[in-house]
C-alpha cells in the first residue's frame, strides 16, 4: 500500500514538475500587460484578477501571423504529401522486390540517421543557393521527396507485417508493381501512413534551423521565426508573446491527443532501429 | 503483362526467394529505391565530400574557393571562442545525457507499476517532446526571468536567494541544460515503457520465488534486460546533444560572453552570419569526426556489456 502511494506521490510530483512551463506559458498569455510582469508576491498571484483572452486576437495585430502561418502550412503540408510518396515507395521496393544489394542498400538508408545533419548543411546550403532557392521554399520541401530514412524504416517494417497471400495473389493476377503498390499496399497501410504524416507534420511544424538558414525576408518566413523575433521585438508585451507561442502550439498539442497511440507507437519503432 | 516464373508457394513465412517474381516487379523496384538512392547520394554523400573539401578552402560567395591547406584547421586550433564551443558541448552532453537517461527510466519503471491514469502521466511527459524549440525556449526563457520568473518565486517560497539564470555567465549552461532534460525525458521514457512492457513476466515470478528482493530483481533482470535499449537511447542522445543549437540560439544567443555558446552555434555563425563558409565546414568537419569517434567508441565498449537476445 505505502508502495503503490510512493509511486503515485513521486509520478504525480514529477508529471507536475514536467507540466509546470505549460501552466505558467497559459497563466501568462492570459494576463494583461501590467499583471505578467508584476512579481509573485505570494501564491494568490500566480493566478491573474482577470483572463484577458483577446490578447489572443492581438497577437494578430502585433505580427503578421496569418501570413506566418499561410507559409507553415504550405510548407508543412507539401513535406507530408512529400514524405509519404517518396518513403512509402522506397519501403515497398525494400519490402517486396527482388534488388541487388537489397539489405546492403536497406542499411545504409537507416545509417543515414546517424549522420550529424550539421556536416552536409553547408554544403547543402551552397547547392541550394546555386541553384537560386535561398529565400524560398524549395529548400524546405524538395528534400522530403527523397524520402527520409525514419519514414521508410516505418513503411518496410510495417508492409513486412501485411498478409503476403493477397500480394501474391494480386501479382498472379498480373498486376504490376505499381498497381499492387496503389491498390493493395496503400490502402491497408492507413495506419502506418498516420504515423509517418505525424512525425512529418511535427518535424515540419517544429523547424527552426531550416527556415532560419533559407528564409530571409519576412513575408516568407514560418510561424517558429515569427515567434523567435517576436521574441527580441517586444519587450514590454510578453503576454502577447506567450499567447502566439500558444497558438503555435495548438495545432501540434492537438494532434497528439487525437492520434496519440500512432506517436507512442511511432516513437517505439524508432527505438527498434537500435 | 504475363508472369514469366513458375510460381512456388513460399515454404516458409522467411523464404523470399521462392516468391513468383515478375520482372516487371524487379525493374520496378530498381526504379523506386534507385530515385531516392541517387537523391540520398546528392543530399547525404556528396554533401559530406564537399564538405571535407570546403574545409581545406577560402570561400566568402565572392568567388571560387580557394585551396589553403591546412590553414582553416590551424586558425580552429587557435581559435579561443571554439575551444570554449568546445568545452560547452562537452559539459552539456556530459550533463544532459545521463541526467535524461536515469530520470527516464526511473518514470518508465514507475509507469510499469500497474498504475491507473497513465495516458494523463505519458501525456505530461510527452508534451515538452512536441514543444517546438522555439516555444519551449521563450517559455523558459520567462520562468528563469529574475524578477518576475515562476523559478525565483519558488526559489523564495522554500527560502532560497534568487538567482540570475541565464544572466548569470556560471548557471546560464546549467539553465539550458536544464531544459534539454525537461524537453527530452519523454521520448527515452516511451521507449524505455516498451522495453520494460517487453520483459517476460515469469522471469520475476521466477526470482521472486527464489527470494530475490526488489533491488535484487532490478539489478538482475530488469536492467541487464534493458542494456540494448539503454544503448540504443545513449548513442542517439549523445549524437543530438553534440548538434544542440536552437534553445541556446533563442535563449542567450551563446552569452553571456561566451558561456553558453556551442559548436553548432559557431559553425551557424561562421557559415551564415560571417560567410565564412570553409571555416564553418572545417568546423562541421571536426565535429562530424567527434561524433564519428564517440559513436564508434560507444560501439567498441558496447561489446562489453550490450546483449541483444536471441545472441548466446
Amino acid at each position: 500500500m505505502i508502495r503503490r502511494a510512493v509511486v503515485y506521490a513521486l509520478l504525480a510530483v514529477l508529471a507536475g514538475a514536467m507540466l509546470l512551463p505549460f501552466a505558467w506559458l497559459l497563466r501568462s498569455s492570459l494576463c494583461d500587460e501590467a499583471t505578467v510582469i508584476r512579481p509573485l508576491e505570494s501564491l494568490r498571484d500566480v493566478l491573474p484578477p482577470a483572463l484577458h483572452f483577446e490578447n489572443f486576437v492581438n497577437v494578430f495585430r502585433s505580427i503578421p501571423f496569418l501570413l506566418y502561418l499561410r507559409n507553415t502550412v504550405l510548407i508543412t503540408v507539401c513535406s507530408i504529401v512529400g514524405t509519404l510518396v517518396s518513403s512509402s515507395l522506397c519501403a515497398y521496393a525494400f519490402a517486396f522486390c527482388r534488388l541487388p544489394y537489397r539489405n546492403v542498400l536497406f542499411h545504409a538508408v537507416l545509417a543515414t540517421v546517424m549522420l550529424p545533419g550539421v556536416v552536409t548543411m553547408i554544403p547543402t546550403f551552397i547547392l541550394f543557393r546555386e541553384l537560386g532557392w535561398v529565400d524560398t521554399f524549395k529548400p524546405l520541401i524538395v528534400p522530403s521527396f527523397f524520402g527520409s530514412a525514419f519514414a521508410i524504416f516505418l513503411f518496410r517494417q510495417f508492409f513486412l507485417g501485411l498478409p503476403r497471400e493477397v500480394i501474391e495473389a494480386a501479382r498472379m493476377d498480373g498486376a504490376t508493381a505499381l498497381q499492387t503498390y496503389r491498390r493493395i499496399v496503400l490502402p491497408m497501410s492507413r495506419p502506418v501512413c498516420v504515423t509517418v504524416a505525424l512525425f512529418a507534420f511535427v518535424g515540419n511544424w517544429n523547424d527552426f534551423m531550416g527556415p532560419l538558414i533559407y528564409l530571409n525576408s519576412k513575408e516568407r518566413w514560418t510561424l517558429q521565426l515569427g515567434l523567435n523575433s517576436f521574441c527580441g521585438e517586444i519587450v514590454d508585451q510578453t503576454n502577447l508573446l506567450m499567447a502566439c507561442a500558444v497558438l503555435i502550439l495548438i495545432p501540434v498539442v492537438l494532434a497528439f491527443f487525437a492520434l496519440q497511440r500512432y506517436f507512442i507507437r511511432g516513437a517505439n519503432m524508432s527505438g527498434l532501429k537500435g | 503483362m504475363a508472369i514469366t516464373q513458375p510460381i512456388v508457394a513460399p515454404a516458409s513465412g522467411r523464404r523470399r526467394s521462392a516468391w513468383p517474381v515478375a520482372r516487371d516487379q524487379r525493374r520496378t523496384g530498381i526504379l523506386f529505391v534507385a530515385v531516392p538512392m541517387l537523391l540520398f547520394l546528392i543530399f547525404a554523400v556528396l554533401p559530406m565530400v564537399f564538405a571535407c573539401y570546403l574545409s581545406f578552402t577560402d570561400f566568402k560567395f565572392t568567388s571560387a574557393p580557394v585551396w589553403t591547406g591546412l590553414r582553416n584547421f590551424e586558425l580552429l586550433l587557435r581559435d579561443r571562442i571554439f575551444r570554449i564551443a568546445l568545452r560547452n558541448t562537452a559539459i552539456y552532453t556530459a550533463g544532459v545525457v545521463p541526467t535524461g537517461m536515469a530520470l527516464s527510466l526511473l518514470v518508465a519503471l514507475l509507469m510499469n507499476q500497474k498504475i491507473r491514469g497513465i495516458v494523463v502521466y505519458r501525456t505530461a511527459y510527452y508534451l515538452p517532446v512536441i514543444t517546438s524549440t522555439v516555444a519551449s525556449a521563450v517559455v523558459w526563457m520567462w520562468m528563469f526571468a529574475s524578477d518576475v520568473g515562476i523559478l525565483n518565486a519558488l526559489l523564495e517560497a522554500v527560502g532560497l536567494p534568487p538567482q540570475r539564470w541565464l544572466m548569470n555567465s556560471r548557471l546560464a549552461l546549467p539553465s539550458v541544460m536544464f531544459m534539454s532534460v525537461w524537453r527530452g525525458l519523454g521520448y527515452s521514457v516511451i521507449i524505455y515503457l516498451a522495453a520494460l512492457q517487453g520483459i517476460p513476466e515469469h522471469l520475476y515470478e521466477a526470482a521472486e520465488i527464489d527470494g530475490a528482493g526488489a533491488w535484487h530483481r532490478f539489478w538482475g533482470i530488469t536492467l541487464p534486460l534493458l542494456k540494448a535499449t539503454t544503448f540504443f537511447i545513449f548513442v542517439t542522445s549523445v549524437i543530438d546533444s553534440f548538434q544542440v543549437f536552437g534553445s541556446v540560439y533563442v535563449m542567450t544567443q551563446g552569452g553571456p560572453g561566451y558561456a553558453t555558446t556551442t559548436i553548432v552555434h559557431q559553425i551557424y555563425l561562421n557559415a551564415f552570419k560571417y560567410l565564412r563558409m570553409g571555416y564553418g565546414a572545417a568546423m562541421a568537419w571536426l565535429l562530424f569526426v567527434i561524433i564519428l569517434g564517440v559513436t564508434a567508441l560507444q560501439f567498441a565498449l558496447a561489446r562489453r556489456w550490450v546483449y541483444y537476445e536471441g545472441e548466446a
